[in-house]
């Protein structure tokens, strides 16, 4: 059972309209999350800005690609909801609030390894944050 | 055709001192390669690598290793698990000072 | 120099208290040790051969003497009483406990210093030219522009988890003293037509595997551009670099397989947008960092008895002649303390050293202290009045040695006598190779060589670019030693060519002396350094004097 990381702790899932590919984005009758994978092109992002949930894959903590996929989409004016899916560790937490993130999916397992308390410790990922303050 | 199983020992770092280890047969950590299980079964001795492995609270990155059977016990055949057994070579620190 | 403000002083203490919470995380279990590895290299902690490894950030090589004698303390409480100066201007603990090093972290935060991104494939320690601030031929002190670049690295949240290391270093000198061309990102400060300051942007240099030498993305950047042109250039190779071959994936490879002109592309497209968010408050705290690295307060004042003492003490002559640097400052010379005593290891220094240079810096030095890449240290402004003053105390500690430059003021990486990566040992070669030199008494004769020892491929030990660079590789089982010849890490960098089939530990000590002596016999003259001379004859003759029975073989 997959458990949503915010600001607050974890949570169930509440987006209820479910999630397809990037290439399946066709029949849109209802607001579909669009899933990307880490190795999704930058030029592929164009044309998203209207979707109402990106959610984007984390196969590994290591693969870091996800965040700049998000800054760039943020930068690209994406005011939607924002979903890193996968293996993010609670210490990446505030990487992932900072590069435009909205919230976090683990699987039940790393939520019980990694619990609530780990990730609100980086809740404050606004303060100490020397790129907001260099970019003014 | 098989090929001859060249022996093995378990090894890693102590979680916390950092400093080399190797797997005994009691299931405990020694500084001493010596009193190191010598393990001559491949099979044998890759479940021993699984357990310890699994043992993540003492130890970090276990590996099987070539070694030797000498007379006082297991030792390295290769120069880099050597160094292992014995520290730097520039300095008399780690277990060449600390077995002793 | 610059000090920590509220907001960094602020930022280092949090730090600490979450690396101190990932290494109880560790202990516990929460952390896996394949998920802890990352975050403890993040925070520059190794796992070697012996021990854990601290290494430590001295950011763009500049040490103030209360730092230094914190680094002196450290090595007393938690190591082993010294420490090792690596050529990214870092110093590294051979010898912490896991649960010490929170405390150790705690101590550097103590004076505004940090291990953070001193490892992990993430932005590292951003070096510069270690004669900043007081070398003659330079433009700008390009330390504000290194500070500005630790600020905007350092937990950049895009950056954390790149494909691998990203290395940059900044030179504000039309000599290049930083290996600006073998780095990730090499900024050299240049002028334009109308006299501004700005940078000609350098990337995909690098050593290791593959050697590179750096290519110019852009002539000229100007300095208020540079913090979302350098994440422009990151940002593209976040997402281009190959994370499918660790061996493919430094920034060297994806400008290489996707050509310069496809990377200029996609960086000047993403640095567009890049720019537009940046407000010019980073403008704001440069010119608040420059401020701080002002020039000190140089002093007008006779050279007192200087001439007459070196001509009076032979050995302070000597000293004079091989470690001292042109300052810019009237009446000032810059001092290169040498951590290469002869048959000593490289780059390391006692914390009672340590402790002495401080004390120097302090009352001759307008307290500054600089690492260089090329592991010593050096004390960037001293007046000449007060030079016999500082060579008398070095003397006391074992760091007057007059070898800066010379065949033994060699570089070497730890090697196997540390390192969990080394394929053979580095430091011993390199002590028999001074300690020998040393019983000959040439190398003063020999002049400038730069000998170069890396302990396995990663060329941590930059053997690619010494004049005579040693690998040391592991061949079925035994240590074995390959020479490269004619390397160059300066503005005219070149990646040095591999002589011939490798040698012992046995033979190779012999066979550097061979080559050296051999050169003596080859050079024009006195003035002709070996580098000149095997760019004048190339790679054979030398070869020759290698391997003299092959080359008989050959001939017959």
């Amino acid at each position: 059972m997959s458990v949503i990381v915010t600001d607050t702790g974890f949570a169930p899932e509440d987006f209820t309209c479910g999630f397809v590919a990037l290439s399946d984005i066709a029949a849109n009758d209802c607001d579909y999350g669009i899933d990307l994978a880490s190795d999704t092109a930058p030029t592929a992002l164009v044309g998203l800005t209207n979707a109402a949930m990106i959610r984007i894959d984390f196969p590994s903590f290591a693969d870091g690609r996800g965040f700049t996929l998000a800054a760039m989409l943020r930068s690209a004016g994406y005011k939607g909801r924002l979903r890193a899916k996968g293996h993010v560790l609670a210490d990446q937490y505030a990487m992932a609030r900072r590069s435009g993130f909205d919230e976090v999916e683990i699987d039940g397992a790393l939520a019980a390894r990694q619990p609530a308390e780990q990730w609100k410790f980086r809740a404050d990922w606004q303060n100490h944050n020397y790129q907001a303050r260099l970019r003014g | 055709m098989s090929r001859t199983f060249i022996p093995k020992v378990v090894t890693a770092n102590a979680l916390l001192e950092g400093d080399a280890v190797w797997l005994t047969e009691a299931d405990t950590w020694t500084r001493d390669i010596r009193d190191a299980e010598l393990l001559t079964d491949e099979a044998h001795a890759d479940l021993r690598l699984l357990e310890a492995q699994s043992r993540k609270a003492e130890i970090a990155g276990a590996y099987l290793v070539d070694a030797k059977q000498n007379s006082d016990g297991p030792a390295p055949t290769h120069f880099r698990e050597e160094f292992r057994t014995r520290g730097p070579s520039n300095y008399p620190h780690g277990k060449q000072v600390e077995l002793s | 120099m610059y000090t920590y403000t509220d907001f960094d002083e602020a930022f280092v203490r949090e730090r600490v208290a979450q690396f101190r919470g990932q290494v109880e995380r560790r202990i516990d279990g929460s952390l896996t040790e394949d998920e802890f590895k990352p975050l403890r290299l993040m925070n520059g902690l190794y796992l070697q051969l012996h021990a854990y490894m601290l290494r430590v950030a001295v950011p763009y090589g500049t040490l103030n003497p209360t730092q230094m004698r914190k680094l002196a303390d450290i090595a007393d409480r938690w190591d082993k009483g010294y420490g090792h100066f690596t050529t990214r201007q870092n110093i590294q603990y051979n010898w912490p406990k896991l649960q010490d090093v929170p405390d150790m972290l705690e101590a550097l935060a103590d004076v505004g210093m940090h291990a953070i991104q001193t490892s992990g494939n993430t932005i590292r320690n951003v070096t510069a030219d270690h004669f900043a601030g007081a070398a003659a031929d330079e433009i700008e002190d390009p330390r504000a522009i290194a500070e500005l670049l630790r600020q905007w690295s350092t937990d950049h949240p895009e950056f954390q988890f790149l494909p691998r290391k990203f290395k940059i270093a900044v030179t504000g000198a039309a000599h290049d003293r930083a290996v600006t061309k073998a780095h990730d990102i090499g900024l050299r400060m240049v002028r334009n037509d109308a006299g501004e300051a700005g940078f000609e942007v350098i990337v995909g240099g690098g050593l290791g595997r593959t050697p590179m030498v750096g290519k110019v993305l852009r002539n000229f950047l100007p300095k208020a551009d540079l913090l979302p042109y350098c994440e422009a250039i990151v940002s593209v190779y976040n997402l281009l670099g190959r994370r499918d071959n660790k061996y493919k994936a430094r920034i060297k490879i994806t400008v290489h397989e996707n050509g310069l002109e496809k990377i200029q592309e996609l960086v000047e497209d993403r640095f567009a947008t890049i720019r537009a968010g940046f407000s010019g408050h980073d403008q704001d705290l440069l010119a608040k960092i420059e401020a701080a690295f002002a020039p000190p307060a140089f002093v007008t004042k006779s050279i007192g008895g200087y001439e007459a003492t070196r001509l009076a003490n032979p050995a302070f002559r000597s000293w004079t002649d091989t470690n001292l640097a042109e300052h810019k400052a009237n009446g000032y010379a810059i001092v290169s303390i040498s951590i290469k005593k002869h048959g000593a290891t490289p780059g390391d220094a006692t914390s009672d050293q340590m402790r002495v240079m401080a004390d120097l810096a302090e009352t001759y030095g307008h307290g500054e202290l600089r690492i260089s890449h090329e592991q010593n240290v050096i004390l960037p402004h001293v007046h000449k009045s007060d030079l016999a003053k500082v060579y008398a105390a070095l003397r006391q500690v074992d760091l007057a040695t007059a070898n800066i430059g010379l065949a033994s003021d060699i570089i070497a990486c730890p090697g196997m006598d540390y390192c969990a990566l080394a394929t053979a040992r580095s430091i011993p070669i390199a002590q028999e190779i001074a300690t020998r030199f040393d019983e000959l008494e040439i190398e003063h004769e020999i002049g400038q060589l730069k000998i170069k020892i890396s302990g396995c491929i990663n060329a941590c030990g930059h053997h690619h670019v010494g004049h005579i660079g040693i690998l040391g590789l592991d061949r079925a089982g035994v240590e074995s030693y390959q020479i490269t010849l004619g390397g160059d890490g300066t503005e005219t960098t070149t990646i040095g060519e591999r002589a011939g089939r490798g040698f012992s530990a046995d033979e190779i000590v012999p066979a550097i002396e061979r080559l050296v002596t051999g050169y003596l016999g080859l050079r024009r003259d006195a003035d002709e350094t070996f580098l000149q001379a095997y760019r004048r004859l190339g790679k054979q003759p030398f070869k020759s004097i290698l391997y003299p029975a092959q080359d008989k073989a050959n001939a017959a």
